[in-house]
């Protein structure tokens, strides 16, 4: 079986033909390592179109939506396998702060990108992020913020995180009033201009060229 | 509750800055509405915290921006100032410490008055903070009863104008942008919006009518501006957020069957067309709101103005002077140009008003929604439907029809990847049910129930 389809079925946000062809791979045996590998191929494809500006959110959407159709009927596999999600990433709004339609979607794109999201939501305080970073052992926090009285805010939960002994998770922070030069001020370890560059960004702190 | 079944202005020349068929007085004679635009000007802390310990600074910041702007007002001779104090959540939350800020400004203001002569009101804009919970709890609590709280005292302390930039519906909104679901849009503004703003607003017009003030208007600030940030940052289709921004009358448009009388809040650009229809006066913000946020409609937006906004900047010195003085000083020559176009009759202001109306509208579908025109057919879609749902289809085609009309004939830009989506929406559109709890049944087995709390907008 060719496993271009179910990538293609991804780019284009086809539910029913992603969920179709992963059952017709599993079928025809293929290692859930390398469906796996197709599904995410996809998503990056589709995440670098939206990149360069040529697709919108609600096409990223449906493709997300149909890797999750697929990931349905993998999950299964992967797990009994013992293939887990290579990243886990750790997301919220910070305190103060409701707005959450960036935090969305850079979530959405480290889904794309299959790291393990665990959502925080919004308005939450430093001691829910410590103590999230402990449950969930993150590689990846991302922290958002679109006020700029709430920017402080990522200031003091990048404090009790490194001061909670989080040392070596990889703080990622963005939003509309957040600059480069504010992530160095305040001892974050990148900053993430847009929902697009956030895997990019995750992958350079955690993945094989960060070592 | 008043529903509004006719335009107001229906002659698009007749939509125009400066004037609207019902002018409001102020307590120091401002005649909003009534042949002159004033400056309306709006500022915020720089990056800092608010709180019991910062309160001294946070009153120290809000002091110096007064006072530099007051300065720079009697300076340029304003005709009057609309001085706007959106609270932060922390203000709303402790009604004390927003107090501790209106009694700053009114103060000013009124000594000002005093020594200067220099006419000036307060609108006042408490955060809606029932949504600093989630899934928010909109009818009741201890965060709505902060909210009231503080709108009651500073209306007693003095402030005139009454508005608030209220999130009912947001909910589901969010998801619906990210989506480009304009079902689910239409759910979100049409009907939890309409029933959150027939339940808040009468709360606001009930203070109002106490302390002899204006309960003036509401905005999708949330709604529309979140869709046209994110048409800006090309994350949808610049065509959604324009059928986005016409729908989004439907919402605002609730708060003046409920008793608001203008001037509606400045980042509600659909406020143009709620002047058609309401023939309240506008405030409005464009070209000299680019402190606060990008926008397409820089000059569109001032066609029909009633006051000129700045939207809001923070504390941060300029060369001028500290940012909020330069930009009072920016709209105060906005202003003064408009009111010099008036002062020659209304051929001088017509041709203003379609100059600033033209240099947009090519460029950008959600600045041709917003020229003069396109407004009264808006309005008149929305007044000719029986229901806020069916206003909200009848505006979002009206809206499709306009765009897809213009770039047929080569008057408007439509980027390539956007073309498809104008036949995609309006398809959508012709897909909703006539009927209103068919609607609504539909849509509740489709949004993400547990973002809300269906009774609080009658959907249990």
């Amino acid at each position: 079986m060719d496993l271009s389809q179910l990538t293609d079925a991804i780019k284009s946000g086809n539910r029913k033909a992603a969920a179709l062809l992963t059952q017709e791979a599993i079928d025809a045996k293929i290692e859930p390592r390398a469906i796996l590998d197709s599904l995410i191929v996809g998503m990056d494809d589709i995440g670098a179109r939206f990149q360069r500006n040529e697709v919108f959110v609600p096409e990223m959407l449906i493709a997300a939506r149909a890797m999750k159709e697929s990931m349905i009927i993998l999950e299964p596999l992967l797990i009994a396998a013992g293939i887990r999600p290579e990243y886990t990433a750790l997301i919220g709004t910070v305190q103060g702060d409701l707005h959450d339609i960036g935090k969305n979607l850079v979530s959405m794109m480290w889904k794309g990108a299959n790291f393990n999201v665990v959502d925080l939501g919004t308005n939450v305080p430093p001691e829910k992020f410590v103590e999230a970073a402990k449950e969930h052992n993150p590689q990846i926090i991302g922290l958002s913020a679109l006020l700029t009285t709430t920017m402080p805010s990522m200031k003091t939960t990048i404090e009790q995180l490194r001061a909670a002994g989080l040392t070596s998770t990889k703080i990622i922070i963005g939003g509309a009033p957040i600059t480069q030069e504010f992530a160095n001020q305040i001892g974050a370890d990148a900053f993430a201009p847009d929902a697009a560059s956030a895997v990019e960004v995750a992958r350079y702190l955690v993945g094989p060229k960060a070592a | 509750m008043s529903e509004f079944t006719k335009l107001a202005i229906e002659d698009p020349a007749n939509l125009i800055f400066g004037f609207a068929p019902k002018p409001l007085v102020t307590r120091r004679g401002m005649r909003i509405g009534g042949g002159v635009v004033y400056p309306e000007i709006n500022f915020t802390l720089p990056t800092m915290f608010v709180n019991g310990a910062t309160m001294p600074e946070v009153c120290r910041q809000y002091r110096e921006m007064i006072d530099g702007v007051l300065k720079r007002a009697c300076e340029l001779s304003v005709p009057g100032l609309v001085v706007e104090f959106e609270t932060l959540p922390p203000m709303t939350e402790n009604p004390d410490w927003g107090m501790e800020v209106t009694n700053i400004l009114l103060d000013a203001m009124h000594e000002a008055h005093a020594k200067e002569g220099l006419k000036s009101v307060l609108r006042m804009t408490p955060n809606d903070t029932r949504e600093m919970v989630r899934p928010p709890v909109m009818r009741s609590g201890e965060l709505w009863e902060n909210m009231l709280e503080l709108f009651d005292r500073s209306a007693a302390a003095g402030a005139e104008l009454l508005s608030i930039e209220s999130v009912g519906g947001k909910e589901v909104h969010d998801e619906a942008l990210q989506s480009c679901d304009v079902g689910q849009v239409i759910f979100a503004l049409c009907v939890m919006g309409v029933r959150d703003m027939r339940f808040l607003w009468p709360h606001i017009r009930e203070i109002a009518d106490r302390h002899n003030v204006h309960a003036a208007g509401d905005t999708a600030c949330g709604f529309a501006n979140t869709a046209m940030v994110l048409a800006e940052q090309k994350l949808i289709p610049r065509v959604f957020a324009a059928v986005v921004r016409s729908i989004s009358a439907v919402r605002s448009l609730a708060a003046y069957e409920c008793g608001a009388v203008g001037p509606g809040k400045d980042c509600g650009y659909e406020n143009v067309i709620l002047k058609a229809i309401t023939g309240y006066p506008m405030a409005m913000e464009g070209k000299s709101a680019a402190c606060a946020h990008l926008s397409p409609v820089g000059n569109v937006a001032a066609a029909a103005c009633d006051t000129w906004s700045n939207e809001s900047v923070q504390n941060v010195r300029l060369l001028g002077a500290m940012a909020p003085t330069c930009y009072l000083e920016q709209i105060a020559y906005d202003t003064r140009l408009f009111n010099e176009a008036i002062s020659d009759g209304p051929v001088a202001a017509g041709f203003l008003q379609r100059w600033m109306v033209r240099s947009d509208i090519e460029l950008d579908p959600q600045a041709l929604v917003l020229a003069p025109e396109s407004a009264v057919q808006i309005a008149s879609a929305i007044v000719g439907s029986p229901n806020p749902y069916r206003a909200g289809v009848a505006a979002g085609l009206a809206a499709i029809d306009i765009l897809s009309d213009a770039f047929k004939d080569k008057r408007l830009r439509i980027p390539e990847r956007e073309v498809c989506w104008l036949d995609s929406i309006q398809n959508a559109l012709y897909d909703l049910p006539e009927s209103e709890s068919e609607f609504m049944t539909e849509m509740m087995d489709q949004v993400d129930r547990s973002t809300f709390r269906p009774a609080d907008y009658e959907l249990d």
